[in-house]
């Protein structure tokens, strides 16, 4: 009998778990893998009929957006291990005591709601606006110069947004660093620069990927900040998803649309996982 | 599950390792795809058929109302910005009646509010709504299409048959009013800034003009953007053809290559009018001068001569109302000509009562001061009041008449606000 329940007792642990995931994962991707391969429209209803041509005619038509999405997620996700990486490193290696302090203070504009944080940039930014009118006035940059509707202020945007779940990993993988392998590279006659290029570095690779993962993915299929602070060249995939669902209610398009970017996503993250060496991508992902 | 690079080892080590739990998710997706089938049929086919002849809508109208009383209560679902937020006029209501009304401000945009009670009114569940406000155009047609408005009692509707404008008892999209009466109604036109336009704009060539190069917001709504494109080539959009429709994207499309569009906007536009980043805009009358008043901004509204398009926000009924008796009685409250009045003074947006001209002109000869300035722009304001002269200048959205039509229609304008 107990070892009857030794032996369910991981599937209960798993229970929970696995009914979420069922409910609110499996379930919504197989209506949504259904309803791309639909045909119809609300008022008549939509009926199976396996149209392969929501994929065909999505992509043909709406590449250009994609391929934009893939830059502007990319672009974002390298100005956030630019900026990040050294702010992470600070912390975890210089932080001293204060290191949940300037952990809080990282965190603290982002208690605010995304869209208010994207739409008081939209404020900053705008063309007469804290920024631009003092430098304008001032004979800096040329009267017609703007921030706002152009592909830098929406890559921008993705790169502020997302960036503490991107310092947030990296933080935690130099944090664990053990002093002493950096005592032991001094010893060892190691220069400040090989330490870091040689111990450091490898070290925290994990934690840039997690970072990667967690700002690359959600920054490609965003349509928030192309839609406040884009212009009419910055339309992402994402944007036209939403229009799909909601203005056209071409709910084969916009799953359809969905799928092939989750595939490509997912092809890149394999990719990038194989590239930088990585064995077990969720395994890293999970640490 | 949908994974194109199964055999990737990597992936397939990652998804079956030690790890039961994601087995048995597989698993369980596997049992989802054999539901695969059932899961084609999520979204069922409702239209239904239309009544055909006035009497065979008039036996709908007993069928529904009979043995339906007063329950003491009404949820109003409406516009943000379409009422004092102190809710006067509801206070009267519910003083008059005893009816007591939950009023809130859930409607921002037709689609998404359409996305979200479909599936409700779809199921024949409530909507937690009795009254509802929808704008004509695609959204209001398929609400009808599909049967899930209540057909309404014009015994109930004293008011509306007594001071409703003439215009108003008869628009194209719901002749006699069967499914709604109106709630207020509004143009689309241009609206610049002065501190940055100096000479006026008359017509829509003006959003064509390279003098204001990045700084012109257009709205991406296609058949707001679309109309535009229309008159701008002398064309009725309601008379509109597929031709006509390829013409104007050809000359919107034009204008977004000359760099002169700075954004295509959904309803975020007064803003950034009011900030500078755009100088001129196509704009909803009302808001103008809501932002006017709110801000004291100085922004200006003009009908282009070429026309401009008026469409009608309308108060409805949806099928599972629970309060369908009170719903109504609200309805033809806002008809009342006192109150119509008082409305238009708060919302500025064309009111569907002539005669609450009079009403507002009377406040105005009571007011004083900075009051009886601005009761007196809301009497004489053509965006509340339009003349004749206005009104043969404003044209309705298209009504389409398949939604193959439609479905044309909107890929060709949204290839150019989404590009």
């Amino acid at each position: 009998m107990s070892r009857l329940r030794a032996s369910l007792t991981p599937y209960a642990l798993l229970f929970p778990g696995t009914l979420w995931l069922a409910i609110f994962f499996v379930i919504p991707t197989v209506v949504m893998l259904s309803l791309s391969l639909q045909s119809g429209d609300v008022v008549n209803g939509y009926a199976f009929t396996f149209n392969w041509h929501s994929y065909v005619d999505g992509i043909s038509t709406y590449h250009d957006q994609i391929i934009r999405s893939l830059v502007y997620g990319l672009a974002s996700t390298l100005i956030q291990i630019v900026i990040g990486f050294p702010v992470a490193y600070w912390i975890a290696f210089k932080g001293g005591s204060r290191k949940s302090v300037y952990l809080f203070m990282l965190l603290l504009p982002f208690l605010v709601s995304f869209v208010l944080r994207t739409i008081s940039w939209q404020f900053f930014l705008s063309d007469n606006g804290l920024l631009l009118g003092p430098l304008k006035s001032a004979g800096l940059v040329p009267q017609d110069f703007h921030i706002l509707a152009t592909s830098a202020a929406v890559i921008g945007g993705l790169a502020y947004n997302f960036l503490p779940f991107m310092i947030l990993p990296m933080y935690v993988a130099l944090e664990r660093i053990d002093p002493r392998v950096l005592e032991a590279a001094q010893d060892l006659y190691a220069s400040k620069a090989q330490t870091f290029l040689r111990v450091v570095l490898p070290l925290s690779l994990p934690g840039v990927f997690a970072g990667v993962l967690m700002t690359f993915v959600p920054a490609t299929s965003d349509y928030v900040n192309a839609s406040v602070l884009g212009g009419t060249s910055n339309t992402m995939v994402g944007n036209v998803i939403q229009n799909q669902f909601l203005i056209n209610q071409d709910y084969p398009t916009a799953s359809a649309l969905s799928f092939t970017l989750m595939a490509l996503l997912l092809v890149g993250i394999f990719a990038y996982a194989r590239a930088l060496g990585t064995e077990d991508v969720l395994e890293v992902a999970a640490r | 599950m949908n994974h194109p690079h199964g055999k990737d080892p990597a992936f397939l080590r990652g998804m079956t390792q030690r790890r039961l739990g994601r087995r048995d998710a597989f698993r369980l997706a596997g049992l989802s795809a054999a539901g695969l089938a059932l899961a084609a049929c999520g979204v069922k086919g409702k239209g239904t058929a239309k009544p055909t002849s006035s009497a065979q809508a008039q036996s709908e109208v007993e069928a529904y109302w009979s043995g339906k009383t007063k329950n003491g209560h009404v949820d109003f679902a409406n516009w943000p910005l379409y009422m004092d937020p102190k809710q006067p006029e509801l206070k009267q209501f519910t003083k008059q009646t005893g009816i007591t009304v939950t009023y809130k401000e859930v409607i921002q945009d037709n689609p998404s509010w359409f996305a979200k009670i479909q599936p409700q009114l779809a199921a024949g569940q409530s909507i937690d709504y009795d009254l509802m406000v929808v704008t004509n155009g695609l959204h209001f047609t398929q609400l009808v299409q599909l049967g899930y408005l209540v057909p309404l009692d014009h015994a109930k509707l004293p008011n509306f048959t007594a001071n409703a404008g003439e215009r108003y008892k008869n628009e194209s999209f719901d002749p006699g009013n069967v499914y709604s009466i109106p709630w207020a109604s509004g143009m689309t036109g241009i609206a610049y800034n002065p501190k940055y336009v100096d000479t006026p704009p008359t017509s829509m060539a003006d959003l064509w003009n390279p003098k204001y190069k990045g700084k012109v917001g257009m709205m991406s709504d296609s058949q707001e953007i679309a109309n535009f494109g229309l008159f701008a080539l002398g064309i009725d959009p309601d008379k509109s053809t597929e031709a006509d429709w390829e013409k104007a994207a050809a000359k919107l499309q034009a204008q977004r290559d000359a760099g002169i569009v700075r954004k295509y906007y959904d309803q975020a536009y007064i803003d950034p009018l009011a900030k500078g980043d755009i100088w001129l805009t196509m704009a909803w009358s009302g808001d103008v001068f809501q932002k006017n008043v709110s801000d004291g901004t100085d922004l200006k509204f003009v009908l282009p001569k070429e026309g401009a398009t008026i469409w009608t926000d309308n108060m409805m009924i949806p099928k599972t109302a629970a309060n369908p008796v009170d719903a109504i009685t609200l309805m033809d409250f806002f008809y009342d000509v006192d109150v119509a009045g008082k409305l238009a003074e708060y919302i500025n947006y064309v009111t569907p009562v002539p005669a609450a001209k009079d009403v507002i002109a009377a406040d105005a000869a009571k007011a004083t001061g900075e009051d009886k300035k601005l009761l007196d722009m809301v009497a004489g304001s053509e965006l509340v009041f339009p003349t004749d002269d206005d009104y043969a200048r404003l044209r309705s959205y298209k009504n389409f008449a398949t939604p193959q039509e439609q479905k044309k229609f909107e890929s060709i304008f949204q290839a150019i606000t989404t590009a």
